[in-house]
C-alpha cells in the first residue's frame, strides 16, 4: 500500500489537536509542557512531509524542521528551569495554585 | 566560496554584537570592585553605538541569498529601538545596583542586548527561517528576564505564564507557516507572495488566521492578550517597560512586513476583515479593562493593549503613510511609556508602592515626578501639543488614506475610544494633583540616572511632535520602498 500525503497530515493534525487540548485542560505544569512539545513536533512532521511529497527537489522544509527542533529544545529547557523555580518557591506545580496575579 | 562583503549590509547587528561582547567581557573579567560601574558602562556603550548608527546609514540591499534585507525603513526602525533600549537601560541602572539584584546584574544587560539582536533579525528577515529564529531569540530571554526578581513569587508566576503562552503562540505560528510552505513550496517572502497570487482557498485563510494569532500573542492583541496584564504586573518594572515598548515595536514592524509582502494579494479578500475585528476588540476591551485597574503596572498593561490596537491601524492602512505613521507612533509610544514606567520604577524602588491610591497627593511631595507622569499620561491619551496627539493624528490620517467606508468607521471607533482612554489616563493625574491622603509618598531624591532618563523622555514627549522634520524624515525613508505595497489588492 502506498502512503499518501494525507496519511501523514491527518495524524500530525490530530497530534496538534491533542496538544491544544492538553494545554487547555491539564493542571500540572509538566503535563502542559508535554502538550506543547506535541504541538511543536506535529509542526515538524508537517514540514518534512510537505517537503518529501510536494517539493522533493529541495530541502527547505527539512532544514526548517531541524531548526524548529533546536528551538523547541531551547524552549523546553527554559520552561523547565522556570517550573523548577516556581516549585522551589511555591512547593507546587499545579496551575490551580499559581493564581496570585489575576484581575 | 562565500562572499564576506555581505556582512557590510548588517552594521547594526554587528555593532550590537560588539556592544554585547564588550559588556560580557566587562562582566566576566573585570575585578569585583569595578562591577558597580558596569550598568553605566553598558549605557554609555549603547548610547555611542546608537549615535554611530544614526550618523552612518547602512547600505541597502539583500544578503545571504535574499534572507536578510537592509533598507531605509529597517534602518530607521532599528535606530528607534536603539533609542528606546538606551532609555530603558538608563532607568534600570539604580535597580540593577540594588542589594538583591546586583549579583546577577550582568545577565540583565546581556539578555536585554541579545533580545534586541533577535528583534533586529525579525525586522530584517525576508525568509521565514530567519524570522522564526529572530522571533524566538526575541521572546525566550524575556521569560528569563521576567523571573529576574528571584525573591518574589510574583516574578516566577509571571515568567511561567509568559513562557507557556509564548511557546503556545509560536507553535500556532509555526503551524500556519507549515501550511504556507505546503501551498507555495518556498520560505522566501517574495516567492511565497508570487505563488499565492489569486489563491483564496480555505487553507490560506486558516494559515493566515494561525499567523495572525501567533504574532498577535507577541503584540498582545485581543483575544490573545490574557497573559499581558499578569506578566506586566509580576515582572520587574525595567523588564515590563522593555517588554511593553521595544518588543511591541519590533513585532508590529515585522507583522506589517509579513502581511504586506507575503500575503499582500489576499488583503481585501482575507486579512483586512480579520484585522478589522481584532483592532475593534483590542482598542475597546483594552480601554474598558484599564478603567477598573488599581495597580498602575496592570493599568499600563491594559493601556498598552489598547495602544497596540492603534498601532495596528497603521498596518491595516497598508500604504506608505500608514507605515510611516506606525513607525512614528512607536517612537512616540516609546518615549511616553518609558516615562510612565520610569516614574513607577523610581517610586517602587523607593517605597515599594504601585497602586493608584498610593499616588494621592504626589504633587505636594514630589512635584517633578508628578509632572513627568502627567506629561506621559497626556501624551498616551493624545492631548495636543504633546507628541501623542500628533502620532494619533497621523495614524488616523494614514488609515483614512486607504479610502474605504469600513475603514472610516474603524477610525471613528478608534476616536471614540480615545475619549474613553482620556478618562482613565486623567484618573492618574487627578490622584496626583487633586486628591489628598494621610500617608502620602514622602519626598525623596531619585538617582541621577533615573532623572536623566526621565528628562530625556520629557524632552522627547514635548519636541518629537513639534519638530516636523522627524515625521518627514521617517516618511522619506518609507517612501523609498513604496513598491512593497504594490502587491496589495
Amino acid at each position: 500500500m502506498d502512503l499518501t500525503l494525507f496519511m501523514y497530515l491527518i495524524p500530525s493534525l490530530i497530534m496538534f489537536g491533542c496538544g491544544v487540548y492538553g494545554f487547555i485542560t491539564r493542571k500540572n505544569m509538566i503535563a502542559i509542557m508535554i502538550s506543547l512539545e506535541l504541538m511543536l513536533n506535529s509542526v515538524d512532521i508537517n514540514f518534512v512531509v510537505f517537503n518529501r511529497y510536494l517539493f522533493p527537489g529541495q530541502m527547505d522544509g527539512m532544514f526548517f524542521s531541524l531548526f524548529a527542533i533546536a528551538i523547541a529544545a531551547a524552549e523546553t529547557a527554559l520552561a523547565l528551569a522556570i517550573i523548577i523555580n516556581v516549585f522551589r518557591i511555591a512547593k507546587n506545580v499545579d496551575i490551580n495554585q499559581i493564581t496570585k496575579l489575576k484581575f | 566560496m562565500m562572499d564576506y562583503s555581505q556582512f557590510l549590509l548588517m552594521p547594526q547587528e554587528i555593532g550590537l554584537l560588539l556592544v554585547f561582547l564588550l559588556v560580557f567581557i566587562y562582566d566576566t573579567f573585570m575585578p569585583e570592585r569595578t562591577q558597580r560601574y558596569m550598568p553605566v558602562f553598558t549605557v554609555i556603550m549603547m548610547a555611542l553605538y546608537t549615535i554611530y548608527c544614526f550618523c552612518f546609514p547602512a547600505a541597502t540591499g539583500e544578503a545571504f541569498g535574499g534572507m536578510f534585507e537592509s533598507n531605509a525603513p529597517t534602518w530607521v526602525m532599528k535606530n528607534i529601538l536603539n533609542v528606546g533600549v538606551v532609555l530603558v537601560l538608563l532607568q534600570a541602572v539604580k535597580w540593577t545596583n540594588s542589594d538583591f539584584v546586583s549579583v546577577r546584574r550582568g545577565e540583565f544587560y546581556e539578555l536585554t542586548l541579545l533580545t534586541l539582536l533577535g528583534m533586529f533579525l525579525m525586522i530584517s528577515a525576508r525568509h521565514f527561517l530567519l524570522f522564526v529564529i529572530g522571533l524566538e531569540t526575541a521572546s525566550l530571554p524575556v521569560a528569563a528576564l521576567a523571573a529576574f526578581e528571584k525573591r518574589y513569587y510574583e516574578s516566577h508566576e509571571a515568567a511561567a505564564k509568559y513562557i507557556f503562552t509564548a511557546i503556545f503562540s509560536s507553535a500556532i505560528f509555526l503551524l500556519g507557516i507549515s501550511f504556507v510552505y505546503g501551498m507555495s513550496g518556498s520560505l522566501y517572502f517574495k516567492d511565497i507572495a508570487t505563488a499565492l497570487i489569486g489563491n483564496h482557498s480555505a487553507l490560506l485563510i486558516a494559515s493566515l488566521a494561525f499567523v495572525i494569532a501567533g504574532v498577535g500573542f507577541k503584540l498582545s492583541l485581543v483575544p490573545f492578550h490574557l497573559w499581558t496584564a499578569d506578566v506586566y504586573q509580576g515582572a520587574p518594572t525595567a523588564v515590563t517597560s522593555y517588554l511593553s515598548v521595544i518588543s511591541k515595536g519590533a513585532a508590529a514592524f515585522s507583522f506589517l512586513v509579513i502581511l504586506a509582502q507575503v500575503f499582500g494579494a489576499a488583503y481585501s479578500q482575507v486579512w483586512e476583515w480579520m484585522l478589522y475585528a481584532v483592532i475593534v476588540l483590542t482598542i475597546t476591551l483594552g480601554n474598558l479593562f484599564a478603567i477598573r485597574q488599581r495597580n498602575l503596572k496592570r493599568f499600563l498593561a491594559f493601556s498598552s493593549i489598547s495602544q497596540a490596537g492603534y498601532i495596528m491601524l497603521g498596518i491595516i492602512a497598508v500604504n506608505v503613510m500608514g507605515m510611516s505613521s506606525m513607525i512614528y507612533y512607536v517612537l512616540v509610544y516609546i518615549f511616553s511609556n518609558v516615562a510612565a514606567f520610569g516614574v513607577i520604577a523610581a517610586i517602587e524602588r523607593q517605597t515599594g508602592r504601585v497602586t493608584m491610591d498610593d499616588y494621592n497627593g504626589l504633587f505636594k511631595t514630589n512635584p517633578w515626578l508628578a509632572f513627568t507622569m502627567m506629561l506621559a499620561m497626556f501624551s498616551l491619551g493624545g492631548i495636543p501639543p504633546f507628541a501623542g496627539f500628533f502620532s494619533k493624528f497621523f495614524i488616523f490620517v494614514g488609515a483614512c488614506h486607504q479610502g474605504s467606508v469600513a475603514i472610516y468607521a474603524l477610525v471613528l471607533i478608534a476616536l471614540v475610544n480615545t475619549i474613553i482612554s482620556l478618562y482613565y489616563y486623567l484618573l492618574v493625574v487627578k490622584a496626583m494633583f487633586l486628591r489628598q491622603d494621610d500617608c502620602v509618598i514622602p519626598k525623596f531624591q531619585s538617582h541621577w540616572t533615573e532623572r536623566a532618563g526621565l528628562i530625556l523622555c520629557v524632552l522627547g514627549i514635548i519636541f518629537i511632535g513639534l519638530l516636523s522634520c522627524i515625521y518627514t524624515y521617517i516618511n522619506g525613508a518609507v517612501d523609498a520602498i513604496s513598491s512593497m505595497f504594490a502587491m496589495i489588492q
